[in-house]
């Protein structure tokens, strides 16, 4: 019967994060709330076949001609199937969480790549981010900022910041020394040498980092529906709940078409300039 | 290889007693090497540290083209990283043009390196999303230049490397060669002083090896740059040397003209080294002479050469006509000859006196 729980003290130290930070966790919540309306809004207000058309046409512009052919697929299976709402609302969800992990995983995952210790410090940390089964951090999450869209983002982004962080470290330990050398012997300011010589140099694997926070951060996304997150989670948690095979198949299928349209839209956009070189 | 001409020109570079040891006990291992004078061996015993650098002076002067040759792992890429502080020493003076490098601030070390100090490097360090215009036009574009300026000077730099007609070419598009033709324009479009280059030609093959080392001592001299060169391989450091320093396990062995390393090498591994190198270009008349009361002939009647003249031009000289031996003649006036015996000996590598006294 002598069991240690780690509940028996993380739950009174997220109590008492509650009842003294609750102010902040408002502010928090509030932000997050009115970017995410803000994002559904602006993916919602125009009737489906219009905002397929604005999406083909900037990717035709923007990315290429297989792009833009890609993105009226998915964007088309999505109103198809009759998951437009829901999708439009996973896509802000995913494209919001994401925006947030690399904000915070890509400035921390450069520090580490410049410092051995902030490495070694981190890297327990973030094996315990990635091998915690999600679902465990749905609970804090949900016990500070209750149910909804809230707690399902600070879940994702607990989710989406290790894959960023740990390949933002490897593309800048990846950068070749003579290049950083160069900087320096040219009289580079650090400032230049990493935007002009690290940035470019690492980009291939930050793209992949990128890939790999939106992929898992759509995972848990779905994942979150099940704390009322809406979008396609909540039509997957529907389809489970009633046994329904054929709701479950639609949403899941529609989650593969957004996982193809973000991915492969977010890596040719920032991945643009090197085909023309 | 004007000796007398650089002597008196200004000195650049002036490197005083540097060390470099790494590691993590390096303080303690510098301390000691001061305090007790440990060797290399006892440094890496006593502190598991590693001497990269011991002791190493040099002068670089004006228009002066300096070599340093050594084996991989004798810290000679670790010795030029001093010289523009890529590399901290852990002990001694690097002083360019006057100033101690150590003294700058960030600020004005930045200033320096990208007014005074050019480097080019054996990977040469092209920036692949570029082309080459931009990748030369580099150095400038980090100072501030505008667009129309920096890529006017890339654009005359890359003329002088023979590259003008690349400039929109991306460097994976170029061959080894070429890259480091771009790697020496980017140097240039700086228009430093002094240029350190890296092992430039290491990896690239032997015909185009050297035909970039006599285009890049004639463009250095054109230009009046300066140079310190990394080599492995003595060839190169003798085609491009006006001075060779000869490096192992960190320490400077010798520094001198190619012909006073090959005719008076400082111990045995120089002597091994030169031991393969032809004479014919190096080893000069004033080197080989022998005193004109020694011989015995009719001095009128010889041949006659100036002192700087080569065993080559030497031996054309006596194989031309019909006598047995060369007078030397300097302002005029006959200073010395040299006999049939006197340039066999110099083809060995050695003088009449050093043979004389085995």
């Amino acid at each position: 019967m002598n069991q240690i729980s780690p509940g028996a003290f993380l739950a009174p130290a997220v109590d008492w994060l509650n009842t003294n930070f609750h102010p902040i966790f408002a502010v928090i919540s509030r932000i997050i709330e009115t970017v995410l309306t803000g994002i559904e809004t602006a993916l919602l207000t125009l009737p489906a076949p219009a905002v397929i058309a604005v999406v083909v046409l900037a990717a035709v512009l923007a990315v290429g001609i297989r792009a833009a052919i890609l993105a009226a697929c998915c964007l088309g299976f999505c109103w198809l199937m009759g998951l437009w709402t829901a999708s439009m609302q996973t896509i802000a969800l995913v494209v919001l969480a994401v925006a947030i992990s690399v904000l915070i995983a890509f400035p921390l995952g450069i520090v580490a790549a410049r410092r051995r210790r902030v490495e070694a410090a981190l890297r327990p940390i973030l094996d315990i981010m990635q091998t915690v089964p999600p679902w465990v951090y749905l609970i804090p999450a949900v016990m500070i900022f209750s149910l909804g869209r809230v707690p399902a983002i600070i879940a994702t982004i607990v989710y989406g910041i290790p894959p960023m962080l740990r390949l933002t470290t490897l593309a800048f330990r990846g950068v070749p020394n003579d290049l950083k050398e160069l900087g320096q012997a040219i009289g580079a300011r650090p400032g230049t040498i990493l935007w002009k010589i690290e940035l470019p140099a690492a980009k291939p694997t930050l793209l992949v980092g990128l890939n790999q926070c939106i992929l898992l951060s759509l995972a848990m996304v779905v994942l979150a529906g099940l704390v009322g997150a809406g979008g396609l989670g909540a039509e997957v948690t529907r389809g489970l709940t009633r046994m329904e095979m054929g709701l479950g198949l639609r949403a899941g299928l529609a989650i593969v078409a957004v996982a193809l349209l973000l991915d492969r839209l977010s890596r040719s956009a920032l991945d643009r300039k090197r085909k023309g070189a | 290889m004007d000796i007398k001409n650089s002597d008196a020109a200004e000195v650049l570079i002036d490197c005083q007693s540097v060390w470099k040891v790494f590691g993590e006990k390096s303080t303690e291992a510098i301390r000691s090497i001061t305090q007790r004078g440990l060797t290399k061996k006892q440094i890496l015993q006593e502190f598991n540290c590693v001497v990269g650098v011991s002791d190493a002076s040099l002068q670089v002067r004006r228009g002066e083209i300096f070599c340093i040759m050594g084996l991989s792992g004798s810290g000679k890429s670790t010795l030029i990283r001093l010289l523009n502080r890529l590399i901290a020493p852990s002990l001694g003076k690097v002083l360019v043009k006057g100033r101690d490098i150590a003294a700058l601030n960030d600020a004005d070390l930045r200033q320096m390196r990208a007014k005074n100090i050019g480097m080019v490097f054996q990977s040469v360090a092209l920036l692949p999303q570029r082309n080459v215009l931009e990748n030369a036009a580099f150095g400038l574009e980090v100072q501030g230049v505008g667009r129309d300026e920096r890529n006017r000077a890339a654009e005359a730099a890359l003329a002088k490397v023979g590259l003008a007609d690349w400039t929109q070419r991306y460097p994976s598009e170029l061959s080894g060669g070429m890259q480091q033709r771009v790697g020496l324009a980017r140097a240039l479009t700086s228009d430093p002083e002094i240029i350190l280059m890296d092992e430039p030609f290491s990896a690239l093959d032997p015909l185009i090896r050297r035909q970039l080392q006599d285009e890049f001592r004639q463009l250095t001299k054109d230009l009046g740059k300066s140079a310190v060169f990394i080599t492995h391989d003595l060839d190169e450091a003798i085609r491009i040397g006006d001075r060779i320093a000869i490096m192992k396990d960190g320490v400077i062995i010798q520094v001198g003209t190619a012909e006073e390393i090959v005719m008076n090498p400082a111990d045995q591994y120089v002597a091994d080294f030169v031991a393969g190198i032809s004479r014919l270009h190096l080893v000069k008349a004033h080197s080989l002479m022998a005193p004109v009361a020694g011989y015995a002939g009719n001095v009128d009647a010889l041949p006659r050469c100036a002192p700087d003249a080569d065993i080559d031009a030497l031996i054309g000289a006596i194989t031309g006509g019909h006598s047995d031996a060369v007078a030397i003649a300097d302002n005029g006036g006959i200073v010395g000859i040299v006999t049939i015996r006197n340039l066999l000996l110099g083809v060995r590598g050695e003088t009449a006196d050093a043979s004389r006294a085995a």
